[in-house]
């Protein structure tokens, strides 16, 4: 099948047929690196609801991390706690030791804004500020005291780069990011999240509401961008797993019949080819074998 | 009209009679409604701007005011539009940043406890309470120590101002989506930071706009000033002391007044203050158009 | 920056030597502080207005005891009785209504049920347009040209009416276009904006379901307005209506000019009357003792009374549109 030349501008490659893809996943070294998040046995509760049991597990350095599993299986919820997100519902409570670069998160002490300053997050849905381009991306460097505008300038041209946006509006930094399409303000928001130079960037379903074409650029990106940071990507698209993680946690809603209650838990987590080659878990098993895509 | 089988055939006609004409009724009224509703104010309008328009002129806004047996074309109402813009920009300057900051606290840190409806409940019944009773205490708690003066009318007009400007602009604060918001937290800004850069921002249209309406209601109101500036006819442009006076307090003074010339320019500065109110309503309306992103 | 901690100061990404800790920024905290005290301005000005009024008016308080209600006004006989001014007060509030409240639920009606959307904008800027009109510019119309004009109108019912039991003495000859009627002609017309609005409001409210049911049935849109918007919204119309009686009764300026300004108790409404707001506007500027703690008491009273009547009116709102969100 022949591919169509990539057009100089853009950078994005026109996907091949579904049923041609690649879908062997790809190849994890089994040395892992240096241990970023480490996860004991931590539950995450909102108010009386008990919305997370018991995970643990260890998150590495520059690799992309895959969270699968149903609605309701607590991807989201455990994502969320990485950068204290979870902070914001009134009510929430997290329980256990979930530490970072061996420096507790969740101690009485740690400040919340210094934890998101280090791990960023980009959201499912495109959320740009009702600000410029240029705005967008000069937010974050300057509420962390950047005022130079040469070093303003290089921060934005630098992140718009990196995040495979810069050719399309280098010309228009001053347009609203509102005005943007889906999948460009989506790469908006990944150059917002870079700019201040995080470790970790968490994407929650980054690609979930973008058309396809879109969606490949935003997995490549992500190949792109693991080699300086450290990902943690929550999806619904197993393909896209498969495509881009290197290791894959599987959840799973676990209903208590007695209480009527439910809560989410790991089943299972390992390096994604063997998640998705040699499941252990039966749960894993029915996953990744009966929902393709 | 019996069929073979003996139905009626089907009437697809409007209700009979009675019914109909009871409909047509109740139509037309609502219609008499809204008319009633414009002759008053045409009249209103039509009389401000016939006998206000013939004494009006840029003179008219800057001149003194003479005495008020003098004929219409004698003076002017200068320090009547003085000491409005002065008191009411004074007022604006007291109520909008207090107001704007107390609906930043009821939106973004209040919460749903019983504490933020509580306040909110009573903003709004502080709207109902009449502008003649913030007269009465900025007179008790100011003027009977400091004097009249543009300041304490500025006070009883914040007074006034500060409940409308508190539930517009949280009202605002509320429609911009919280995902603006969650962006903003998730590069590390604390919540000070999310407000003032992120969430007032993204309301400032609507907020400004509303801002315009109160300023546009103070401007307008009398009650309170009367014992606070206490009208003087001299033109007194430091508002922080000694008595002051204001378009609609001249026009107080001369719609009670027998002589003609008086009326006249009261005539006057009652197309003036609609006037201004006019295009303080038609710049928050444009504002709103062209720059309030979340609306309802 | 200054209040940033040594955590969030250090280059971004790279973890420093006092790790993730840090408290709160100082400004950060102030902010909150400063806005918490900035919402809870609102009931400090509450509360002072009604301390500080009550205070000046105490002197009136204990000079008449309970004879603040006595029927008599007369500051030469050193008599302070408030009843003809609350009785001012509640007939042109009750003149106010009955003119205003049909006008405005009608107009409501209007908009919601009859008028297509595209038409309902410009209604809505026309009724918005009597707000705009200030109060002073009310009254200014309302002596000058209205009331000469309407006092004509008045002669000719009293004269159509002499001798007719109870509406010869309703609506007598009047002495003046000045008049209890008139000032509730003209708070009708200041009032329809609020009322109008807000019944709006309510009624939009309703349930398209609703709606739509009953014309299922076949009703005419009359009949749906009775059978099932009338019932949704009767509770927040109730509130819509009790707020507009709050604005008739503060409203000052346009009473002041066009009540007559002489206190009467009498059924007679074409005749000139006084209401607490017109009264403490006219006469505050030289009344000196008692007689001016008498009518900063007539101010406590009607600040009790505004409060009452809005909470009331909120109050019902509230409750209507709580009902509608199923709480």
């Amino acid at each position: 099948m022949e591919q169509p030349q990539p057009h100089a501008a853009a950078k994005v490659e026109l996907p091949k047929p579904a049923a041609l893809q690649e879908t062997r996943p790809r190849k994890t070294s089994a040395e892992p690196g240096t241990l970023i998040f480490d996860v004991q046995n931590v539950s995450i509760f909102y108010g009386p609801f008990k919305a997370v049991t018991d995970v643990t597990m260890p998150i590495y350095e520059n690799e992309i991390t895959a969270f699968i599993g149903s609605s309701g299986s607590g991807k989201s919820t455990v994502l969320r706690s990485f950068n204290r997100m979870n902070d914001l519902v009134p009510g929430a409570r997290v329980e256990g030791e979930m530490s970072y670069r061996g420096e507790s998160l969740y101690d009485g002490d740690v400040s919340a804004t210094a934890v998101r300053r280090r791990i960023g997050m980009v959201f499912q849905k495109p959320n740009p500020f009702p600000k410029s381009i240029y705005d967008n991306v000069a937010y974050g460097p300057r509420i962390n005291g950047i005022r130079s505008k040469r070093k303003l300038d290089a921060i934005v041209e630098n992140s718009l780069r990196k995040a495979a946006l810069w050719d399309e509006v280098k010309n228009r930094l001053n347009s609203s990011g509102l005005s943007l399409s889906g999948g460009q303000a989506q790469r908006l928001c990944i150059a917002r999240t870079i700019a201040v130079e995080p470790d970790v960037v968490l994407m929650d379903e980054p690609a979930s509401a973008l058309d396809p074409i879109a969606t490949h650029a935003i997995e490549d990106l992500m190949l792109e961008l693991k080699q300086q940071y450290t990902i943690v990507v929550v999806t619904h698209n197993m393909q896209q797993a498969t495509r881009v993680s290197d290791r894959t946690a599987v959840f799973y809603v676990l209903t208590d019949e007695k209480s009527d209650t439910r809560t989410g838990v790991l089943v299972e987590y390992g390096t994604t080819e063997q998640i998705f080659q040699d499941p252990q878990d039966p749960r894993t098993q029915a996953y990744v074998t009966g929902r393709m895509g | 009209m019996a069929s073979a089988t003996g139905q009626r055939a089907a009437n697809l006609r409007e209700p009979a009679g009675w019914r109909r004409t009871k409909n047509r009724i109740a139509t037309i009224a609502m219609w008499i409604a809204f008319v009633l509703v414009i002759v008053p104010l045409g009249f209103v309008l039509y009389t401000v701007i016939a006998k206000g328009a013939s004494v009006i002129s840029w003179q008219f806004l800057t001149s003194e005011i003479p005495p008020s047996v003098l004929p219409a074309n004698v003076g002017g109402m200068g320090p009547a539009v003085l000491g409005t813009i002065e008191i009411t920009a004074l007022a604006a300057v007291l109520a909008v940043p207090l107001g704007v900051l107390g609906a930043i606290y009821l939106n973004e840190y209040g919460g749903r406890n019983w504490l933020t409806s509580f306040i909110g409940f009573m903003a709004d019944v502080m709207t109902g309470v009449p502008s003649i009773i913030m007269g009465l205490f900025i007179f008790a708690v100011w003027v009977l120590h400091f004097g009249f003066s543009g300041l304490a009318g500025a006070f009883a007009l914040g007074c006034l101002m500060l409940p409308i400007v508190i539930r517009s602009t949280q009202e605002m604060l509320r429609l911009v989506p919280d995902s603006l918001r969650e962006g903003s937290y998730a590069l590390g800004a604390s919540k000070s930071r999310v407000t003032l850069t992120v969430a007032v921002p993204a309301a400032l249209g609507g907020i400004v706009s509303g801002v315009l309406l109160a300023v546009a209601r103070a401007a307008g109101e009398t009650a309170p000033l009367l014992f606070t500036i206490l009208t003087v006819t001299a033109a007194n442009p430091n508002v922080f002391s000694g008595a002051n006076t204001s378009l609609p307090s001249q026009i107080f003074v001369n719609a009670s007044s027998p002589y003609p010339g008086a009326q006249a320019r009261g005539w006057g500065a009652a197309l003036t203050l609609i006037a201004i109110a006019f295009i303080l309503m038609i710049a928050a309306r444009f504002i709103t158009a062209r720059f309030a992103r979340y609306q309802h | 920056m200054s209040a940033a901690t040594q955590a969030d100061q250090a280059a971004p990404g790279a973890i420093p030597a006092g790790g993730l800790i840090g408290r709160r920024g100082l400004a950060d905290r102030s902010f909150q502080w400063l806005a918490l005290a900035a919402g809870l301005l609102v009931l400090v000005i509450l509360v002072l207005i009604a301390a500080s009024t009550t205070q000046q008016a105490a002197s009136w308080f204990s000079a008449e005891g309970w004879g603040i209600f006595g029927t008599v006004w007369d500051p030469a006989a050193n008599k302070f009785g408030a009843t003809p001014f609350i009785y001012g007060t509640a007939i042109t509030g009750i003149i106010a209504l009955v003119m205003a409240v049909p006008v405005s639920v009608a107009i409501a009606l209007l908009l919601t049920e009859v008028v297509p959307f595209r038409l309902a904008r410009p209604i809505v800027y026309v009724v918005d347009l009597l707000a705009v009109v200030p109060s002073v510019v009310w009254g200014l119309w309302g002596i000058l040209v209205f009331a000469p004009w309407i006092q004509h109108i008045y002669a000719s019912i009293g004269s159509a009416v002499n001798g007719i039991p109870v509406l010869g003495s309703l609506f007598g000859p009047p002495t003046s276009g000045a008049s209890f009627f008139t000032a509730g002609i003209i708070l009708a017309f200041m009032i329809t904006p609020i009322v109008t609005s807000l019944s709006r409001e309510v009624i939009a409210t309703v349930p398209a379901v609703d709606r739509e049911g009953a014309y299922a049935l076949g009703a005419t849109r009359w009949e749906m307005i009775r059978g099932v918007v009338w019932p949704h919204s009767q509770g927040g119309v109730v509130g819509a209506v009790l707020l507009g009686l709050g604005r008739a009764m503060g409203e000052t300026i346009a009473a002041a000019l066009v009540i007559g300004s002489s206190p009467s108790i009498t059924s007679h409404l074409f005749a000139t009357g006084y209401n607490m707001p017109a009264v403490i506007a006219n006469q505050f500027g030289e009344s000196t003792g008692v007689f001016k703690a008498g009518l900063m008491g007539l101010g406590v009273l009607l600040f009790a009374f505004t409060i009452i009547v809005n909470v009331l009116a909120r109050g019902a709102v509230e409750r209507s549109a709580r009902r509608k969100r199923g709480a």
